[in-house]
């Protein structure tokens, strides 16, 4: 909108004799204007749009454009890779690119293993800007030495490349992190000081992500699977950046040999002896872990509690079994005792059935005597006697103690009158028929 | 607005011409270039056109293809049935093609889109939703990134019920509707979006000529800001008139030969059409084209020649249709072609080289025709409006829904426009000259800045800002006898009706001469430098008060004024 429209017609000069308040006199107005729609489409549609729902005037809303615009910038510069470069790393010798700190060179000291190949390729990029030698030449620097470019060059090769690069950061000593001497441990926080140990030592691992070590509110089960990462660490460092260099001429192979199954010999000694770095490391952090000496007092609180538990437990079930054991015999001497009882009482009530029953029978027995075996005022006939003792014996032998005893009871009642009796048989018999115990007709008197 | 779109998940946009006749997809590349993305089969102008075998569903190329042998189950020219009712719409365009009928309150189609053997009704919404569908999967399958957003490209004239409809079956299809933007807009945005255009106040005409269709638009571009001052529609005008036109050539030719007219067979008519449309398209490009039909009637194989001018001859009133509408829309405006900057085309038949001439003939020099045959770095007319719409797509992308509709509400498009320019009036001896600042129809408010070489000899200057209309002048040169060449490119005899308007036209000279009309404000700048440059800033307001302020460039002390709002 601001742009500035340059229009190739001379402004006249002031006329004579015009004058106006600082210089200035509106002598007019604009012609009403005509209602239109705007498309709403296009950038600049919508810088219109939001000027006015954000009721801006122009210039405002170009200041607050322009500020989002700086804010934009500035996160970008944020971002860059910028760092000093000391006098003594221009002066370097690009043959002696061994010896280099390939992350120095390129300005990414801040980051190393943690670079991105992106970052590397920015910081590339920024350094190549400055020390290109075509650059220096146009700056008017005479100077033909371009051993910097060359470094910076080496460097981003060897980064570039994953296998190169992971052979340089095995033998990287500027992102070691010397784990905590035992005066410092003793003093210093235990976590502070060994978490970038191991963050730095993560780095080797071929397993990622690599447990963190946590603070003391751990659990013991992160613990333990911290150190057993640890003590089981699988590691993806090499020597071969350290190899003395092997002759590349085909003059001396024997010498070539030699120095090959030197290397090898060298690195598989390095090998071994990190492995044993680490692994004394990871007992001594182990050692001065409070929170394992934790989880050991807590195991062992816990072990005895669970012993105590158990004895105690023992000590219960015996005192149970005791208790058990009195309360059965007790149990097993009283039945006796009341069988006995039993016993006895079943004897005596027996007995004293039977002596009711024989009186009862004896009653039954008489009864018909008494009343003269129903012989009509004389002597009843030997057959009638027989008849009437057989029926009762018939009777007697179908009924049982109770029924005797009602019997007798009944018989008693009806005295010496001999029709009574007869009755009291008759209807007995009766009784006996309906229930079935004597069959029609086998009773002949008391039919 | 469907669920899946509405939540947190990115909007992936893009931007869709849904045309008549074809229906074209674009984005923005890594580079910030629209790029009009192609189908499965390669095409960037995809066929809306969708036919059904077996329960199958075709799409594009394809389906056209279909208008052949299966022209019952082809659905095509669908798009200006969409939210109509039945007794509205024109069937003509669908002779060849499944019928619409009328189902409840809209328009829909009978055809076999499943295995069974009942024809189904399938209304135009669901056409369409089947149609947008396609679309996005094929930008979806191309940009290897699910679709789920779109600016869509409607013509001037779509009422609020059709792009209801139209948001209704993008939704169903899983896309959400940004914005719909108008047909020309996105084609001067098109052209507005090169990295290498500037920012100028214009008035552009827009011919956006179709398949079925032609529509024009004036559009005033004020500081990138666009007005439609005023739109044409031509219903029946477009290129499917021009294929009448090569078809009717064709079949008199075979009838000389053959004594049938292959126009009577259904089948026949149907080649006739598909192939003389490439036909059509292939004079646009060469000089010549050729037409060859396998068993056109009567199993008799058919095969022919024709040549652009043979062509350009037939279509001469066509032509003069096409012209004649965009002088129509000049003069609906209340303008002259002086007035025009630049003449945009767009759509498929602008491909056609004869009519952007003749637009050439109308307008005056200066006058920028943007057409593949007229305009060097003129972009692909049937990719202008889905590049315009990708555009946009773009910008808004990141918006929230809300703060799109608040964009779009009436409450922030409408706006008060200058009814006469404002400028300088510049008065050196007897003679009067203005230059506008700000042009009419700008809208406001707005804001100029313009620079004036101050006197050479310095000291102070006087700026007088007042309103200017813009006058045509006529002049009538001497009539000199002049001598019309006899042999011209094209033959005189038959389209002598343009002869007669060019002869007019040479005849006088026309120009656009500046008038003041009422004076606004007076100031002066003092003691400049000889030889340095006087700044002037005008500022408009939505109330159309003014601030002015005039300095010296690199001075410090400027002139500073308000003029008052006109009281009401």
């Amino acid at each position: 909108m601001a742009t500035v429209q340059t229009i190739n017609v001379t402004l006249p000069s002031l006329p004579a004799g015009w004058s106006a308040e600082k210089d200035f006199k509106a002598v007019g107005t604009v012609s009403a204007p005509t209602q239109r729609n705007l498309e709403p489409v296009g950038p600049h549609f919508l810088a219109h749009a939001r000027r006015k729902r954000h009721h801006r005037t122009f210039s405002e809303d170009e200041r607050i454009q322009a500020q989002q615009n700086v804010k934009s910038t500035e996160d970008d510069e944020d971002d860059d890779i910028s760092e000093d470069e000391d006098a003594m790393l221009l002066a370097r010798e690009a043959k002696d690119w061994k010896s280099q700190d390939h992350y120095q060179v390129l300005g990414l000291t801040k980051y190393r293993w943690r670079a991105t190949p992106e970052q590397i390729k920015r910081a590339h990029r920024k350094k190549v800007l400055r020390h290109h030698p075509d650059k220096k030449a146009a700056l008017g620097d005479r100077d033909e030495n371009d051993n910097f470019f060359k470094c910076i060059q080496k460097a981003t090769e060897l980064l570039l490349d994953p296998v190169k690069r992971r052979q340089f950061d095995s033998v990287d000593e500027a992102a070691e992190v010397e784990p905590p001497s035992k005066k410092q441990a003793a003093k210093g926080n235990f976590f502070k000081l060994w978490r970038p140990v191991f963050v730095a030592e993560g780095r080797f691992s071929k397993n990622q992500p690599v447990p963190q070590l946590g603070d003391e509110n751990s659990t013991q089960e992160e613990v333990e699977t911290f150190y057993n990462f640890w003590y089981d660490f699988d590691s993806w460092r090499t020597f071969e950046y350290l190899d003395e260099d092997v002759p590349d001429d085909n003059e001396n192979r024997d010498q070539k040999r030699h120095m090959e199954k030197k290397n090898a010999n060298a690195r598989r000694k390095r090998k071994t002896e990190d492995t044993a770095r680490l692994r004394h490391l990871v007992d001594d952090c182990a050692a001065g872990d409070d929170r394992i000496k934790k989880f050991r007092k807590a195991a062992r609180a816990d072990k005895d509690k669970k012993r105590l538990e158990k004895e105690a437990e023992i000590k219960r079930l015996a005192e149970e079994k005791e208790a058990a054991r009195l309360a059965e015999e007790q149990a097993k001497k009283d039945a006796e005792e009341a069988a006995k009882a039993e016993r006895e009482k079943n004897k005596k009530a027996k007995e004293a059935a039977k002596n009711a029953t024989k009186k009862n029978k004896r009653v039954v027995k008489g009864s018909v005597k008494d009343v003269n075996y129903f012989g009509e005022g004389g002597e009843p006939s030997a057959a009638q006697v027989d008849s009437v003792l057989g029926d009762i014996d018939l009777v007697i032998s179908k009924v049982d103690a109770e029924e005797l005893a009602g019997l007798a009871e009944r018989l008693t009642a009806a005295g010496k009158d001999s029709a009574a009796v007869k009755t009291v048989y008759v209807e007995e018999v009766k009784r006996l028929v309906g229930a079935g115990k004597v069959k029609e007709g086998e009773a002949k008197f008391f039919a | 607005m469907s669920s899946e779109t509405n939540g947190t998940a990115e909007r992936f946009a893009i931007g869709i011409s849904f045309g008549n006749s074809s229906s074209s997809i674009a984005r923005l590349n890594a580079e910030g270039k629209a790029e009009v993305i192609a189908n499965e089969e390669g095409d960037r102008q995809i066929p809306s056109v969708l036919s059904y075998i077996d329960g199958e569903e075709y799409h594009g190329t394809q389906a056209k293809a279909q208008l052949i042998r299966n022209s019952k189950n082809t659905v095509a020219y669908f798009r200006d049935y969409l939210g109509k009712d039945f007794k509205s719409i024109d069937a003509t365009p669908c002779h060849n093609s499944a019928h619409p009928q009328q189902s409840d309150s809209t328009v829909a189609f009978s055809i076999n889109d499943t295995t069974d053997e009942t024809p189904n009704t399938v209304t135009v919404s669901e056409i369409t939703t089947r149609h947008l569908r396609r679309l996005k999967q094929s930008a979806s399958d191309f940009l290897g990134k699910q679709v789920n957003a779109a600016v869509i490209t409607v013509p001037t004239d779509f009422k609020d019920a059709q792009r209801e409809a139209l948001i209704a079956s993008a939704n169903a299809a899983g896309l959400e509707v940004l914005q719909l933007i108008h047909e020309p807009v996105a084609a001067v945005l098109a052209y507005d979006a090169r990295p290498e255009a500037v920012v100028t106040d214009k008035l552009v005409v827009v011919a956006d000529l179709g398949g079925t269709r032609s529509d024009a638009a004036v559009v005033a571009c004020r500081g990138g800001m666009y007005t439609t001052l005023a739109t044409a529609h031509d219903y029946e005008l477009g290129g499917a008139t021009l294929d009448k036109i090569v078809v009717d050539h064709f079949a008199k030719e075979f009838m000389k030969k053959h004594k049938t007219d292959p126009r009577e067979n259904a089948r026949g008519l149907a080649k006739l059409k598909l192939e003389g449309e490439a036909t059509r398209k292939a004079l646009s490009l060469g000089t010549n084209a050729t037409l060859s039909i396998e068993s056109l009637a009567d199993g008799i194989d058919y095969g022919s020649t024709v040549n652009r001018t043979r062509y350009e001859l037939l279509s001469g009133k066509v032509f003069a249709q096409f012209t004649g509408l965009i002088d129509q829309v000049v003069k609906k405006a209340d303008l002259d072609v002086l007035d025009i900057d630049e003449v945009i085309f767009s759509g498929g038949t602008s491909h056609t080289p004869k009519i952007a001439q003749l637009a050439r003939n109308i307008f005056p020099e200066k006058t920028n025709i943007l057409a593949p045959s007229t305009f060097i770095g003129a972009i692909n007319p049937s990719e202008l409006a889905p590049r315009g719409a990708a555009i946009q797509a773009s910008l808004i992308q990141e918006f929230e829904k809300e703060d799109i509709e608040q964009s779009i509400h009436p409450m922030v498009t409408a706006t008060p426009h200058l009814q006469n320019a404002i400028g300088v009036e510049f008065t050196s001896g007897e003679t009067v000259d203005f230059k506008s600042l700000l042009t009419a129809e700008t809208a406001l408010p707005a804001r100029r800045l313009a620079q004036f070489p101050a006197p050479k000899e310095g000291g102070d200057v006087f700026i007088r800002v007042c309103e200017g209309v813009r006058e045509i002048k006529v002049t009538k040169p001497e009539p000199k006898p002049k001598e019309e060449k006899p042999a011209k490119t094209e033959d005189d005899e038959d389209d002598s009706d343009f002869d007669s308007d060019e002869d007019e036209e040479e005849e006088e000279t026309r120009e656009i001469v500046w008038k003041t009309e009422k004076p606004i404000a007076e100031l002066a700048v003092k003691g400049v430098k000889a030889g340095s440059k006087v700044e002037l800033m005008v500022h408009v307001n939505a109330d159309l008060g003014l601030q002015i302020t005039a300095k010296e460039v690199g001075g410090q002390s400027a002139v500073r004024g308000v003029v008052e709002a006109p009281k009401a």
